[in-house]
């Protein structure tokens, strides 16, 4: 039995076999070897074992899709046997004393650059099938399955050293019990893709997992306390049988509860939105039982195209998403890009920092005539739907005053050109910068409400990459440090009688949202499928517990101590 | 040591399935055998070092063989050959 301990990226019980997913490259140990005999052995048995494979996919290939289709597979099945090919791989072990992964590694990039040297595209071409003849035979050094997931009778754990987008977009997504990786934190996209699927996933757990588990391994994996076991004794399959059924229940009760408002125990009233990035994606959130969407990303308009969204296609837009609502808020976000996503209709000037850099509101600010349609779209789509607007990135409160004086002006055109648009409509801004939580007294008194961006706050105040997984630690939404920040933001707003919200991942997480509810948070705006989750908490706690919670956690010193105090409640309260 | 100089004709040269077949024909027989473009002579039973001379349709290529079978090496070889290894071009 053994342990590996990283970060939790989601949470969920997964039991089931390992799947190594080796993705592109089989990953190369070279090694010093003293036995040549031995090693040469290996050679051999890897390569009668991938000759077998061979000859098992080109007839596969030949009854599937006829003869032309099987040749390469006989040109592979050449190149295994290549005299001169294996000649020099054995030289190689014998007089190098390496590893057969690494003999054919160097032998294989020998060939390959050779061939992609020479002039004919087919040559070329060739290179990439001796490269793929030298994964196969090492992954049959390696012993690493090759079956893809589509191949495979029953779901697996996946295991790998990272994930990419395109690695998991091949995969079927019913065949995935949970992913592990070895890299990776909390917001890459392991982490992502996993909790949008509502599958466990364990990352950073470090290069050793991928050593030591091999495909068909018995696994567990808790993505709630980011651990996985491999080998599992019996007592530990039968406690996490048992959370998986808890789970179970808890998942279908948490389905009654998307229906509802939510509400705490004594009856408070704490509004339950989705973070939302495109039209498909509100009337998902209505089926998750959001209430309203506290965030739309306007990105999706923008990004990918050679010519800026006209005010007519945003205009289209937003009433459609507004529509899909029926009724519920809709709080747009004006554009929020920077110097690190170009865009070909904008001139923006090279960076040393582009996240340090013309983003957000700034960008907008600079570009008006960008902003201008986006408002102008929104004021006319806020004329009869329940919309409402929020800027990004501010930092300081001339620019809020700038932003609304230039709604004033558009209010006035649409006005001249007799074009219905909403009089009223409800400002916001994001507050993410260190500098708008410290100025929110003085901001709340120029907007209607406040949204916490809590990854970038948190990314700006603790001076971190979220990416980086060597500061994993400190990019912690739990952090005391932050948690002062949100109370002080909340205090101010509620001061002057202006709502808060959050739209940051940390609004969705079962173990902030007690203490978010506990510090005075209005509203909280997640991926869809955090909310009956969500939901199902505030109706588990009263407001006077909440507020024990906050405050106790303010009392620590550590995001640890923060979290084990929320995890008991949870675990307590609701079994999760 | 018998050997035989022959142009290419069929349209892709040694390459693809032509060469796919002079190879696997090569593999047939005990004995050495080697195939040349220009002054570039490599093993016939290599697939990799055959693509790696670039036979195209129009070449010269030279066939060597040596050893128990070599009279019927080279006999298959040259056969293979001037049938344009069995296909229209």
């Amino acid at each position: 039995m053994k342990k590996f301990k990283g970060l939790p990226a989601s949470k969920g019980v997964a039991i089931g076999k390992a799947f190594v997913y080796q993705g592109e490259e089989p990953r190369v140990v070279s090694n010093f070897i003293e036995d040549v005999e031995g090693e040469l052995t290996r050679l051999e048995q890897a390569l009668k074992t991938s000759r077998e494979q061979l000859e098992k996919i080109r007839a596969k290939a030949q009854a599937e899709a006829g003869e032309e289709a099987a040749e390469i597979f006989d040109a592979h099945i050449l190149i295994l046997e290549d005299p001169v090919f294996l000649e020099g791989v054995k030289v190689k072990i014998a007089e190098q004393k390496i590893n057969a992964e690494a003999a054919i590694t160097e032998v294989v990039r020998e060939y390959a650059s050779l061939l992609a040297s020479l002039e004919s595209e087919y040559m070329k071409a060739r290179a990439a099938d001796v490269e793929d003849v030298g994964k196969r035979i090492i992954r049959n050094l390696i012993g690493v399955e090759e079956t893809s997931l589509g191949n495979l009778l029953e779901p697996v754990i996946v295991i790998a050293q990272d994930l990419a987008p395109s690695d998991t977009a091949k995969m079927p997504k019913d065949k995935v019990l949970a992913f592990c990786t070895a890299r990776g934190t909390l917001t890459s996209h392991t982490a992502i893709l996993a909790r949008a699927l509502g599958i466990p996933a364990v990352v950073g757990l470090g290069d050793e997992v991928v050593e030591s588990i091999k495909t068909g391994d018995l696994l567990i994996v808790d993505g709630e306390e980011g651990v996985v076991l491999l080998a599992p004794a019996p007592q530990d399959l039968e406690k996490y049988r048992e959370r998986q059924k808890h789970l179970e229940v808890a998942r279908s009760e948490e389905k009654l509860f998307a229906w509802k408002e939510a509400r705490t125990q004594d009856g408070y009233r704490i509004e339950v939105a989705a973070n939302i990035g495109d039209v498909e994606s509100a009337k998902l959130a209505i089926e998750y039982g959001a209430e309203g969407v506290g965030l739309l990303r306007t990105e999706f308009l923008y990004l990918e195209r050679s010519t800026p969204p006209t005010e007519d296609e945003q205009y289209s837009a937003y009433c459609a998403i507004a529509e899909a609502l029926e009724g519920r808020t809709l709080i747009i976000r004006t554009l929020d890009i920077g110097g690190d996503k170009p865009v070909p209709y904008l001139k923006m000037a090279q960076e040393g920092n582009p996240f340090l850099g013309c983003r957000g509101i700034r960008l907008s600010l600079k570009e008006t005539w960008l902003l201008e349609t986006q408002l102008r779209a929104i004021l006319r789509a806020a004329y009869q739907h329940n919309i409402k607007v929020m800027f990004p990135m501010v930092a300081d409160v001339s620019e809020v005053r700038r932003v609304k004086e230039l709604m004033a002006e558009i209010r006035n055109e649409l006005e001249k050109s007799g074009i219905p648009y909403a009089e009223e409509i409800e400002v916001g801004i994001m507050v993410e910068t260190p500098a708008a939580a410290l100025a929110a007294d003085i901001l709340a008194d120029e907007v209607d409400f406040f949204s916490i961006g809590s990854n970038d706050l948190i990314q700006y105040t603790m001076a971190c990459d979220r990416t980086n997984e060597a500061l994993s630690y400190l990019y912690q939404p739990l952090h005391p440090v932050i948690l002062r920040l949100i109370k002080w933001i909340i205090e101010a707003a509620h001061i002057k009688g202006k709502w808060v919200g959050i739209c940051g991942e940390m609004g969705g997480e079962p173990k902030c949202i007690p203490i978010l509810v506990g510090l005075g948070i209005d509203e909280l705006s997640m991926q869809p499928a955090a909310i009956p989750t969500a939901k199902r908490i505030i109706g588990a706690i009263t407001l006077p517990e909440a507020r024990g919670l906050a405050e106790k956690a303010l009392s620590f010193s550590t995001p640890e101590e923060v979290s084990n105090l929320v995890s008991s409640w949870l675990r307590e309260r609701l079994k999760i | 040591m018998p050997e035989i100089t022959l142009v290419l004709r069929n349209k892709v040269g040694l390459h693809a399935r032509p060469a796919s077949l002079f190879v696997r024909t090569a593999n047939k027989f005990k004995c050495k055998i080697t195939v040349s473009k220009d002054d570039k002579e490599v093993d016939a039973k290599s697939i990799l070092s055959v693509l790696s001379l670039g036979a195209e349709q129009g070449d010269a290529v030279t066939i060597k063989t040596q050893g128990e079978d070599e009279v019927e090496a080279l006999e298959a070889l040259k056969a293979l050959i001037e049938s344009n290894f069995g296909e229209e071009g």
